[in-house]
């Protein structure tokens, strides 16, 4: 008896890590070219101003140095990097070029390239370039941008680049009839992904062929092929982007910068192959940015605690220019602040701010970190006001499940709207309870041992993923029966050869091992999508189930002729096509591969969900924060490896983690980067947080896509930061603490603490 | 300058600047790409290689200060099978993208081959000079945890 | 993120060291475990000729127990320290102090003449050498000086090392064994610099009164400094929890931290009286 439909559930082992442990990946830094030139980028060091003058001359002098490239090289037009989400044409102004041209913007912003014999060379050559910079007046603070400092883009006259508008209801007549309003402004810090492999490039032009072939593409190679065939002038099918091995990317890996641009022309103009590693310095200066958000919002709920509306003003300093997925957090923190939560009325405007800072693009849970440490600070602080226990007033506010799908704000312009799909949302807050053992610990609330206040906090979130419009496959039958897979999706370190092998092995029933997944390079596929929004599981495992329908149909046609049968009366079961007593193997089947292409399209989001529970203590005389406890609960309608999901979400967690306590991006009143090194740039380690807890439910499955599956592996750090504070402030409760800002970090608690304490000796 | 020590159990030698990191070294002159860098300023530990037994840093060291030492890369410590800390990395799901893990796997090494009875404590107190950006360090942990009894079994250093 | 060029020497006697510095005024600098100065290398924040590697001068390696205390030689490394035993005894205070050093491969690398040389007003070695009253010995072209720690430390990374002169030793005096003590520091992570810590000893007289107190700090100046007005609340004076907030809150009104990006300075100095409240608690326990 053959057992179908192994695979997926299994916590398979991972094909990946075969090659990752012995050290036998290949990450872009190991692609190496014969006669290759190393490129290295000059950044500006002047937040803000106007270049006089570029002079190479000392620096082509140097030995070993054969171009320094700059926009003069580009002609007349240095090119500009287009949008690839919400491309409104109000949004041109704001493109980023890809070398500063007349002015420069942001510390880190790139002026020159130098090429030469080695990186250190190179190096050499960049102390030698003489640049003039007539610096302007920086803008590095909302106060700044609003009060006109300077206007970074003199064109458009102000520094409200746009402003987004989420709408549901009537906000204004519900506000006016509310039992309790409570108005505050929170704060968000500017964070970053800070993957640990820095991006990288080789690039390789072919003057006799007319090919360019970059290796070094993650994410959204095909896009990416698009924008850069375009900038250059050369056609689709002369430009190949290659993935190898990539070093994590969580949304800020695989946009189109300008090193995207910067080093296929380099290849191009010196005629042999250019190799850029990024080094961690100019990473954190140059690589998105994210989360810089602060607000003025007003929440509305009745007096017996049912949630009436949200309204307000959220300003997100993008940076200096808006990059090609800049809109979508600043779009999200409107657009998603009701969470998982009833909100009839919803009245939110989210400008972006042009700043002179490093541009900003999505990190994982993109706008939704930040909505929701806003909106699960307002809850708490209203049921204190509202003197509702706060676990019950949650659970008196989450969507029903009678009333999925559940339509959430719209918002515009690019206008969207979306519905959560489907979902047990209050059984997976009282699952959460119940491991965590909220009841057991509630006794230590408040409590001082040793020194540390403990405290806890509950919070849900919603996850949206699977954004469309579609993935494309290719899937072939080899000669010896081995299926190559090749597929649009894109790998950032997340297990995609493993997960969708799970899936094509159970479509096709073909044992796992005798699958391989072919990923995220332009050659495999005609279009693709790549990995963003936890999309690759649900569109590239759903365009495998079609593909192998219509592989299998293909088998049967090929066996059909053999077996002197119709297509249809041929039985497809264990790697052979039989009819009437009579099998063929797959191996063997045909004389050349049989291949299949499928595409799977999709416009709903999926709505993963779930619920985090979390367990603080804090000394008030450091201000630091010991974690306990974090316990997650989610729902992401059907798991296809339950161990690697799991790894997304411990993993997500802690990143959050790193977000409420540690990590922040500060800059100088003139636009100077003071955290530009791993020194001070603060993440976590393994002795940070050594206790996080995660369980993963199959309680509805998606309504939208065959797998049943919802994007999952962001939703662990998304209600992290508002878990935190909230923790901190009942931890604190004696002296009323109430973090409005993040990061959490020891002198902010400390603050905090004295404040409460000189406001308790005055009262 | 001219250097010479031994690279994984082979004595090699090279021809490199004063300024050459011994992982620009090991990457460049001798092809062994499995130790990654992602700092070169000392924190990250994705770099970590064994010279004379003891996990060092190899973006805080020139190639030059290992003349007649004794280094062992990532690619030291594997062979055709996965050795009992790589297969209980795989078992745990203890890398995603897989960039640090060299660093994470030559670290616990050296520590297991030298304590092989290490508490958690002192584990996380250990791999805390390594960042992982993908895994929350859980399962590293735990990884780290099970491959104790390898060490004491074989008493490998 | 490579380092510029430079040359490279590892002399075999200390005289050979000495008068390679010598040779480039001021352009030369001295390697040894290298895990200060090489992410400055990375960083082009430093840019010398020729750097002089100590490795062959096997003698600086050894720590030296006896009657007058304790001689850690230049290159004794962190891990040095850790894995030995006699320190317990011969010197607790330092013994725990160094497990606050950063991590597990820098303490295999990392010295201690490393670490005083290059001192950074944050990093531990400094702050004990600091509020133990350590010499240094310092060998140079004119010839062999000893230094006390009061005077070596004259500003932010600076120290009266001239430009041909080596750190070989520092010398900790005697540890009576009934001598009361703490070490606390309060870093972001573990490993990180602190944002402050504090060092701290004294001994008892026949009427359990505090004599010779001597309290450190590291973090809250632009070089380690003695807490010298807390040290007077404590002298002469029994401990008790009133003593300790009165030596707690001179230190915090004695000090005047400047602010970075970690933390204000105001943090700093209430961090620095918490630090030393709790390790005075602690070591009269």
């Amino acid at each position: 008896m053959k057992v179908f439909n192994s695979y997926i559930g299994r916590p398979m082992e991972r094909v990946e890590d075969l090659r990752m442990v012995r050290g036998r990946g290949t990450y872009v830094a190991d692609v190496n070219r014969p006669n290759q030139l190393y490129a290295v980028i000059l950044r500006s060091s002047t937040a803000h101003g106007i270049i006089k003058s570029i002079d190479s001359s000392e620096a082509l002098a140097l030995a070993g140095v054969h171009h320094v490239l700059t926009a003069k090289d580009l002609g007349n037009e240095v090119p500009l990097i287009p949008l690839r989400l919400q491309p409104l044409p109000q949004l041109e102004p704001f493109h980023q070029p890809v070398l500063a041209d007349k002015k420069v913007r942001y510390v880190g912003e790139p002026i020159a390239v130098v090429i030469a014999e080695s990186a250190a060379i190179a190096e050499d050559a960049l102390e030698r370039i003489a640049l003039e910079i007539d610096p302007l007046p920086a803008v590095a603070t909302r106060a700044q941008a609003e009060a006109k400092r300077s206007v970074l883009f003199e064109g458009h006259g102000s520094n409200v680049a746009i402003t987004w508008k989420a709408f549901r209801g009537d906000a204004d007549e519900a506000f006016k009839t509310a039992d309790y309003v409570r108005r505050e402004t929170f704060r968000v810090q500017r964070h970053a992904a800070m993957f640990m492999e820095p991006r990288g490039f080789v690039a390789e032009w072919d003057e006799a062929a007319g090919k360019l072939t970059v290796w070094g593409a993650a994410k959204t190679a095909w896009y990416n092929r698009r924008t850069l065939a375009a900038q250059l002038g050369l056609e689709l099918e002369a430009v190949d982007l290659i993935e190898v091995d990539v070093g994590g990317g969580f949304g800020s890996r695989g946009e189109f910068y300008p090193e995207d641009y910067l080093i296929p022309a380099a290849a191009r103009i010196v005629g042999r192959p250019v190799k850029w590693t990024e080094d961690r310095r100019e990473h954190i200066m140059s690589a998105n940015h994210a989360r810089d958000v602060e607000c003025d919002v007003e929440f509305a709920a009745t007096r017996d605690g049912r949630f009436i509306g949200l309204r307000g003003q959220i300003w997100s300093d993008i940076g200096a220019y808006i990059r090609t997925n800049g809109s979508v957090g600043p779009r999200n923190v409107a657009q998603y602040m009701s969470g998982p939560y009833c909100m009839e009325h919803i009245d939110l405007k989210s400008s972006m701010l042009t700043t002179n800072k490093t541009p900003c693009g999505t990190y994982r849970g993109p706008g939704r970190y930040e909505t929701d440490f806003i909106r699960e600070r307002m809850i708490d602080l209203a049921a204190q006001d509202l003197k509702i226990d706060r676990v019950e007033l949650r659970r008196r506010n989450l969507v029903a499940d009678a009333q999925m799908p559940y339509t959430l704000a719209s918002i515009t312009p690019y206008d969207s709207s979306t519905e959560l799909d489907s979902g047990d949302y209050h059984a997976v807050f009282d699952r959460c309870l119940k491991e965590f053992g909220w009841e057991e610990r509630s006794k230590l609330r408040g409590q001082s041992i040793d020194g540390y206040y403990h405290g806890l906090a509950i919070g849900s979130f919603i996850e949206g993923g699977a954004a469309g419009p579609k993935e494309e496959v290719r899937l072939v039958l080899e000669t010896d029966g081995a299926l190559s897979v090749y597929m649009g999706s894109s790998s950032v370190g997340q297990g995609l050869e493993t997960i969708m092998a799970q899936i094509a092995a159970d479509a096709m029933e073909i044992p796992y091992e005798k699958i391989t997944i072919l990923h995220g390079s332009t050659s495999y596929v005609k279009d693709g999508y790549g990995a963003y929004h936890s999309r690759s599981t649900v569109m590239g495992g759903s365009a495998i189930l079609l593909g192998a329908e219509k592989l299998k149909e293909l088998i049967q046609q090929t066996a059909a002729q053999r077996l002197g049968c119709k297509s249809e009366e041929v039985v497809i079961d264990g790697e052979q096509a039989s009819f009437g007593g009579n099998h063929i193997a797959f191996a063997g089947l045909s004389e050349t591969p049989l291949e299949v292409e499928a595409a799977f399209f999709n416009k709903k989001y999926t709505w993963a969900y779930g619920t985090q529970a979390a367990h603080v203590a804090v000394d008030p005389g450091t201000g630091h924060v010991k974690v306990i406890d974090v316990m997650s609960v989610e729902d992401v309608g059907r798991m296809i490896n339950p161990l690697t999901l799991h790894g997304q979400a411990i993993g997500s967690i802690v990143q959050g983690l790193g977000g409420a306590f540690l990590e922040h991006l500060v800059y100088d009143d003139e636009g100077q980067l003071l955290t530009g090194s791993f020194a001070d740039y603060l993440m976590p380690t393994a002795s940070d947080f050594p206790s996080i807890r995660s369980v993963t439910l199959e309680l509805k499955p998606c309504p939208n896509n065959p797998l049943g599956a919802k994007g999952a592996g962001e939703g662990g750090l998304i209600p992290i930061g508002g878990l935190m504070a909230n923790a901190v402030a009942d931890a604190l409760s004696h002296l009323n603490v109430q973090p409005m800002e993040l990061p959490l970090s020891p002198p902010r608690i400390w603050q905090l603490v004295e404040e409460a304490e000189a406001a308790r000796a005055r009262a | 300058m001219q250097i010479e020590f031994n690279l994984n159990g082979q004595a090699v030698s090279a021809d490199v600047e004063p300024r050459t990191t011994l992982a620009d070294c090991i990457r460049n002159d001798f092809g062994q790409t499995g130790t990654h860098l992602a700092c070169e300023h000392g924190v990250c530990g994705a770099c970590t290689v064994l010279v004379n037994g003891e996990a060092v840093r190899s973006c805080l060291l020139l190639a030059v200060q290992v003349q007649n030492d004794k280094v062992v890369t990532i690619e030291g410590l594997s062979g055709d099978e996965l050795t009992p800390l790589q297969a209980a990395f795989r078992k745990h799901h203890a890398l995603q993208c897989g960039f640090c893990t060299p660093g994470f796997i030559t670290t616990a090494h050296a520590l297991l081959s030298h304590e092989p009875d290490a508490d958690e404590d002192r584990i996380r107190d250990v791999l805390s000079g390594n960042l992982c950006r993908c895994s929350g360090y859980v399962p590293i942990v735990e990884a780290v945890l099970e491959a104790r009894s390898s060490y004491r079994d074989s008493g490998s250093k | 993120m490579k380092p510029p060029i430079f040359e490279y020497a590892s002399p075999l006697t200390v005289a050979e060291a000495v008068s390679l510095l010598a040779s480039r005024n001021g352009n030369a600098k001295v390697i040894s475990g290298g895990q200060s100065l090489m992410p400055m290398l990375a960083f082009r924040l430093a840019a010398p000729e020729l750097l002089v590697d100590l490795k062959h001068l096997k003698d600086l390696g050894a720590i030296r127990i006896g009657e007058d205390g304790v001689r850690l030689g230049a290159r004794v490394r962190w891990c040095d320290i850790e894995s030995d035993a006699r320190l317990a005894v011969s010197h607790p205070l330092l013994a725990e102090a160094i497990k606050h050093v950063a991590h597990y491969q820098i303490r295999n690398r990392g010295t201690v003449g490393g670490s005083v040389a290059h001192a950074d007003p944050s990093a531990e070695m400094p702050g004990i050498a600091m509020t133990c009253d350590a010499q240094m010995k310092i060998v140079g072209s004119a010839g062999t000086r000893i230094e006390a720690a009061a005077d070596f430390f004259t500003g932010p990374l600076q120290t009266s090392l001239e430009q041909d002169e080596i750190l070989t030793e520092v010398h900790l005096p005697a540890w009576p064994a009934a001598r009361r003590w703490a070490f606390l520091e309060f870093a972001r992570r573990k490993g990180d610099f602190a944002m402050a810590g504090v060092a701290l000893y004294y001994d008892l007289d026949s009427g359990s009164r505090i004599t010779d107190a001597h309290i450190g700090a590291i973090g809250v100046a632009d070089r380690p400094i003695r807490l010298t007005e807390a040290e007077a609340v404590l002298n002469g004076n029994q401990m008790s929890d009133k003593l300790i907030a009165a030596a707690s809150a001179k230190a915090r009104q004695s000090i005047d931290p400047p602010s970075d990006i970690h933390a204000p300075g105001a943090y700093r100095a209430a961090l620095v009286a918490t630090l030393l409240g709790r390790g005075l608690k602690k070591s009269a326990a």
